[in-house]
């Protein structure tokens, strides 16, 4: 009797076991299937894009059949904008761009966020907050004063012009990622390396930067995202092929009037979406963990 | 000779006290004007290109086309009154608030989708869904605009399979303003998803448990555990969200370039077409200048609640 009893409740505890699983089980299939289609929907344009740079202008212009295949594959698209001098200067120009505004960007701001997390001066506080402020400030904003002041300092059509105003995009966002992770560093660190007679650069240098590494690599990203993607600003300042950067340059010099050459545009799209990808694929840990500890930090 | 050694200690112990407080000073005055001279570059750079160009821009805008006569709020009144400004006014609120809202609701949905798989295998779906983020916005707006193509577009394409008729994608005013809201949704959604699966990652699990014990449904955790912690952070990334969405510039500029008759302009586009295509540089600025308010609005009352909030918790 007691027997059957506890059988009966142990039956029921093990159905009731079974069926929370089976809820769990479909929850974590269920959020399988919708995660897949919401990648699915999310890798549309960039498989597009691959696609088409497989082409060669005669299968576009065909119009028959799926665009969505690629029939004849071929990579003259690609050799064509690897020979393209045009192309290869707007390539080397964003780099010697981005190189530049990053390494400008990074001392900037890690210098600031040094001396806004550890040392206190009159309006520190308010400098902090004013730095946050700025980086809700839009690049198209000010993009017309800017254009008359690149004007009257002569920068207009100079890629060099990008490198003084990309940092101001940049550094304020960097700055604030920095001051969080200097703020975290214990005040033990540094009251140790003055005793033991460091300055303060050396203080910085051998032990802030070395310790906020994660830190410096998740601004770093953002500096190089800002730098690379950046459309409105070369737009606007730049008209002359051999000043254009990437973005702009695509759009320039591979649309010529109504002729689009699709192939080459969306491949020279995949050649200069590369760097970013590479990056993002080695480095995305970091930079999230910067930007969602900024974010709660705000 | 005991005369010699009292004189310097009795010297050194009236003096020390004194030295060593100027000494303390010494250290802290040089302390900050090093804390200062190091946020010299920041400062400057910020007042020499941020500062100095929006008051610029406020004197710019009061001036007439040709830069030669003051004209006060003219522009400003002149733009109000024209049909092409108040269809920008329009189109902005709607991209900026369609998009947010979309991108938020979407994005939570992701990241509740994330937080639900086991996390060694979150990194590759996340890898996956952050490449729209990734690509150069202006370089992947290209691709939707070769999607859009009327005559052999990849979506019309798909259309005709099924039978229905082509869709001129961004001719027609309405359809071209869903095309622009629709990229920009793309784009940002994965954004709001990173930021909300970290906030969600943050949720204490007891407060979960706590809640069940008191018998509360899937639903009834969601409204009063998940997202009163997450409320800050939401706030936060829809603010940042607001401000890139509303002074977007490059979807608008690719996919259309403001038209079919000047429909989807944005402030921004706008402002380009009149500053810098048509060269009325003050007409521009007072164009851009009409984001500010809306802008600072939105940030004063966004901040204010996320720093009341973050004295309650401290508190």
């Amino acid at each position: 009797m007691s027997a059957s009893v506890a059988d009966r409740r142990n039956a029921i505890a093990a159905k009731r076991g079974n069926s929370l699983r089976n809820q769990r089980l479909w929850a974590l299939w269920g959020s399988y299937i919708a995660l897949g289609i919401f990648v699915v929907m999310f890798l549309v344009p960039p498989f597009y894009t691959l696609m088409t740079s497989l082409k060669s202008s005669a299968e576009i212009s065909a119009q028959v059949g799926s665009p969505w295949l690629v029939r004849h594959p071929t990579l003259e698209n690609f050799w064509y904008l690897i020979t393209y001098p045009n192309f290869q200067r707007y390539y080397l120009n964003s780099v010697i761009v981005t190189i530049l505004t990053v390494s400008v960007s990074m001392v900037i701001s890690v210098l600031a966020a040094f001396s806004l997390s550890r040392m206190g001066f009159w309006g520190s506080q308010t400098l902090s907050t004013s730095v946050f402020l700025t980086y809700l400030v839009p690049p198209s904003l000010l993009f017309i004063p800017l254009f008359q002041i690149i004007g009257q300092l002569g920068l207009i059509n100079n890629f060099w012009c990008l490198v003084i105003l990309y940092p101001t995009l940049a550094v304020p966002f960097c700055t604030w990622i920095m001051i969080g992770y200097f703020s975290s560093i214990p005040k033990e660190l540094d009251e140790a390396a003055l005793i033991d007679g460091a300055g303060y650069l050396q203080m910085l240098w051998k032990i802030f930067i070395p310790v906020a590494m994660p830190g410096i690599i998740a601004a770093t990203i953002f500096a190089f995202t800002v730098s690379w993607g950046a459309f409105l600003y070369p737009l606007a300042y730049l008209y002359t092929s051999n000043q254009m950067v990437l973005t702009v340059g695509i759009i320039s010099d591979l649309i010529r009037g109504d002729v689009f050459q699709w192939g080459k545009i969306m491949a020279a799209c995949l050649l200069a979406s590369l760097p970013p990808i590479v990056i993002y694929a080695f480095l995305m840990d970091y930079y999230v963990a910067g930007l969602t500890a900024g974010a709660t930090k705000g | 000779m005991a005369d010699g050694t009292n004189v310097p200690v009795g010297g050194l112990a009236a003096a020390s006290p004194k030295g060593r407080k100027t000494a303390m000073q010494k250290f802290a005055q040089r302390r900050s004007t090093t804390g200062f001279l190091l946020c010299l570059p920041l400062i400057l750079l910020v007042a020499c290109f941020v500062v100095y160009p929006a008051f610029y821009a406020i004197y710019l805008s009061m001036l007439n086309k040709k830069m030669t006569a003051f004209v006060g709020l003219g522009n400003f009144q002149f733009l109000l009154k024209r049909h092409t400004f108040q269809l920008v006014i329009f189109q902005s609120c709607l991209f900026a608030i369609t998009a947010v809202v979309l991108k938020a609701l979407l994005g939570f949905t992701l990241a509740h989708l994330m937080h639900n798989i086991p996390g060694k295998n979150q990194k590759i779906w996340r890898g996956l869904l952050l490449v729209p983020w990734v690509i150069p916005l202006a370089l992947s707006t290209l691709t939707w605009w070769w999607m859009f193509d009327p005559s052999y577009s990849a979506f019309n394409w798909v259309l005709n399979q099924f039978g229905f008729a082509n869709v001129p994608w961004l001719g027609v005013g309405w359809i071209a303003r869903f095309c622009t809201i629709a990229v920009n949704v793309w784009y940002g959604t994965p954004f709001f998803m990173i930021m909300y699966l970290a906030a969600l990652k943050s949720v204490p699990e007891q407060l979960y448990e706590a809640s069940a014990i008191d018998g509360a449904n899937a639903v009834q955790k969601l409204f009063f555990v998940t997202l009163p912690m997450m409320r800050n952070i939401i706030s936060i990334t829809v603010l940042f969200s607001l401000i890139t969405t509303f002074a977007d510039f490059d979807i608008v500029r690719i996919l259309t370039a403001g038209g079919p008759q000047d429909m989807t302009h944005v402030f921004a586009t706008y402002a380009f077409q009149v500053g810098i295509q048509s060269g009325d540089i003050p007409l521009g600025a007072a164009d851009s200048l009409f984001m500010f308010p809306i802008l600072a609005f939105a940030a004063f009352f966004v901040l204010r609640g996320v720093t009341k909030r973050t004295k309650e918790i401290a508190a």
